[in-house]
């Protein structure tokens, strides 16, 4: 039974001009201790699904279809309070900007304390000495002395080793990393990632690290999700996703990355542009920018189909996905 | 190297843009009465230090370095918008200085900036954004001609000559970033500085543009200044490479050799902490610490307190550039050899 699952979780926003809907039918699951790697470009709705996922949609925005399972237990419909409890506890969070996740006024070790206590039964010494091990644990050198310390005493990458001890302080058993290293530079990216990988992989924590690097996400995450326009478009163990993606935007999307291997003439690029939400074209929504475009895909949206190892919402995969469930049904 | 001759019009061999030992400080003071309060001194942050560079016509030379290091200052020094503290930038041979002060010379460079959200007027029809120069330096007075050339500029880069109706805000992170090349195109230039172009778009719209100024760059045989802290853009993009730390050089040369045999520690450290999609799932151990502040920079060498080869006379001693084939590295290690590889 999956750790996290998420069936066909639609979000909405109601605006004066009608209604606008920012995911559409997005399903997938996160095993316990599993990396999860969620890609796409801005406004492809990664970040939202997070969002819905530890319930903080920003209002108007709000959940009009599916659930959201964490244990075999709904938690989208749950009330404010309940919710409060799951996340924290259940659920850890990392955001991008360590500046903004940390409160200015708080030391970092009583931010700490405080998360620690509201989710766990500990004394006040207990709770500072947890608090310690865990900056020693993130790598926060004289961690002892550092607790006391205010968030603006730290560089950007120590702050960042900060939320990451915050997002696991309480010992979750799922992480949402929202572009964790996007604000920082690449040799302290590299540190931050190297932890979270670490953290993750000693306590089992499963992690859905949500980014527009494909790079971070070849290196830490076991499956990966593509999306666009609101949509998964492909999910699959990361390197079949990387090496043969079933999708056309998948694959135009690799290819449109530069290769520090190996240097090429042109890159390959997909013309145009992802659609605005008010003017998501019918059936599958890349049609007007893929190459392989055919009648069907104009009119008709393809669910996720079987394509070999990953799955792909395209219609190039429906005679294999159908020839699969024939010979099932023969079998 | 010989001295270029001033006042020669179109000297072919002089590089197009050349610095000369060029330092850039700038004033972090606090105001005069607190500093006679708590009797400070005066402050300052060497943003530049002593950096020196040649572009030959029609290539391009890339920076790269993390953020501090100084790539965007030199960005800024090189089109004339500061002037450096110490050292000369030659345009052609000839000085910026007198460069800046000749229309017909200054419109031979532009610039592309980072955030296209930011460097186009709101308020303005996109037409007359990318006429502004071409009015500025009076190249074409009549406005049927501008015209017609705004619409010639807009088609080059991929937009609709009926795009020029529009304002900025219609257009997306991408189409903007087409509207600030037209711009830069407009006043027909040789030379162009483009201060990380592709940073703030995403990976399928980096590639458009990456493309689009691959193209020109051979079409109008233009040569770039291009500032990027992607290593990956980078080797995509560059003929000659230069990696900065704390506002330094470390090291620069073409940029296949440094890609395919990096010398300094600090180019390794980059290359290796770059996530590749070639490398999935490995597993490896991060270079520590982070870059100090260049207000204090470490004495010696900037890079000694994160070198894995660092000894006592990194700490002394700032290291000068030694040739190494055609890589110029600033590193005591690599010059006694003592680098393994």
């Amino acid at each position: 039974m999956p750790l996290l699952s998420v069936r066909d979780l639609t979000v909405e926003f109601p605006t004066r001009r009608g209604v606008l809907r920012a995911l559409d039918r997005v399903s997938f699951d996160i095993e316990a201790g599993e990396v999860l790697g969620v890609v796409g470009e801005s406004g492809a709705g990664k970040s939202l699904t997070g969002a819905a996922i530890i319930g903080l949609l920003e209002p108007p925005g709000r959940i009009a279809g599916g659930e959201i399972l964490l244990d075999a237990r709904r938690i989208d419909n749950l009330p404010y309070e309940a919710m409060r409890h799951i996340r924290g506890r259940q659920i850890g969070t990392i955001f991008q900007d360590p500046l903004t996740t940390l409160n200015p006024l708080y030391s970092i070790g009583r931010q700490l304390v405080e998360t620690m206590q509201t989710h766990l039964r500990l004394t006040d010494a207990e709770a500072r000495k947890r608090a310690i091990g865990w900056l020693e644990e993130v790598g926060i050198p004289a961690a002892a002395q550092r607790i006391d310390a205010y968030p603006h005493e730290f560089s950007g990458g120590m702050r960042q080793r900060v939320v990451v001890a915050l997002a696991l302080c309480a010992e979750p058993r799922l992480v949402i990393a929202d572009e964790p290293t996007t604000a920082l530079d690449v040799s302290v990216q590299a540190q931050i990632i190297t932890l979270l990988k670490r953290l993750t992989r000693d306590h089992g924590t499963a992690v859905m690290l949500v980014t527009h690097d494909m790079g971070v996400i070849a290196e830490t995450a076991d499956r990966v999700a593509v999306m666009y326009a609101g949509r998964v478009v492909e999910i699959g163990p990361v390197v079949e996703v990387i090496k043969h993606p079933a999708h056309p935007y998948t694959e135009g999307l690799m290819g449109s990355i530069p290769s520090l291997e190996h240097r090429v003439e042109r890159l390959r690029q997909i013309d145009g542009a992802m659609p605005r939400l008010n003017a998501i074209p019918p059936g599958c929504a890349f049609n007007p920018r893929c190459p392989k475009v055919f009648d069907r895909c104009r009119v008709e949206r393809p669910e996720l189909l079987d394509a070999g190892v990953t799955r792909a919402a395209c219609w190039l995969h429906a005679d294999r996905a159908a020839a699969r469930s024939e010979r099932a049904t023969h079998a | 190297m010989p001295e270029a001759p001033l006042n020669t019009p179109s000297v072919t061999d002089a590089p197009m843009l050349e610095a000369v030992g060029v330092t850039h400080y700038f004033d972090v003071s606090k105001p005069w009465l607190q500093r006679v309060i708590s009797r400070e001194h005066r402050q300052s942050l060497r943003a530049v230090d002593d950096v020196s560079f040649a572009i030959p016509r029609g290539t391009t030379l890339a920076l790269v370095g993390e953020s501090g290091c100084g790539k965007s200052t030199i960005a800024r020094l090189a089109v004339g918008l500061y002037a450096p503290s110490a050292g000369e930038i030659r345009f052609e041979g000839q000085p910026l200085s007198a460069v800046r002060a000749q229309p017909e010379l200054r419109r031979r460079m532009n610039m592309i900036f980072q955030d296209p959200y930011a460097s186009l007027n709101p308020r303005w029809q996109v037409r007359d954004i990318v006429a502004e120069p071409i009015r500025a330096f009076g190249i074409i007075r009549s406005r049927r001609e501008i015209a017609d050339r705004v619409a010639a500029l807009l088609t080059q880069v991929g937009l609709a000559p009926s795009d020029g109706e529009k304002y900025p805000h219609e257009f997306s992170g991408g189409q903007r970033q087409r509207i600030s090349i037209a711009r830069a195109l407009s006043s027909e230039p040789e030379f162009l500085v483009c201060d990380e172009p592709t940073s703030a778009l995403d990976v399928s719209v980096q590639a458009q543009i990456l493309n689009l100024m691959r193209d020109l760059q051979l079409r109008l045989g233009l040569t770039y200044l291009f500032i990027s802290h992607n290593l990956a853009v980078v080797r995509h993009m560059s003929d000659r490479l230069g990696v900065m730390y704390l506002g330094r050089i470390v090291e620069i040369g073409p940029a296949e050799t440094i890609f395919r045999t990096p010398r300094h520690p600090y180019t390794r450290l980059l290359l290796d902490a770059i996530p590749d999609l070639e490398l999935i799932g490995r597993s490896r151990t991060p270079v520590g610490g982070e870059v100090p502040s260049p207000i204090a920079p470490p004495p010696g060498c900037p890079f000694h307190p994160r070198c894995p080869l660092a000894n006592a006379r990194c700490r002394n001693e700032k290291p000068h550039h030694t040739r190494e084939g055609d890589v110029l590295v600033a590193c005591h290690a690599v010059e006694e050899g003592r680098t393994s590889g």
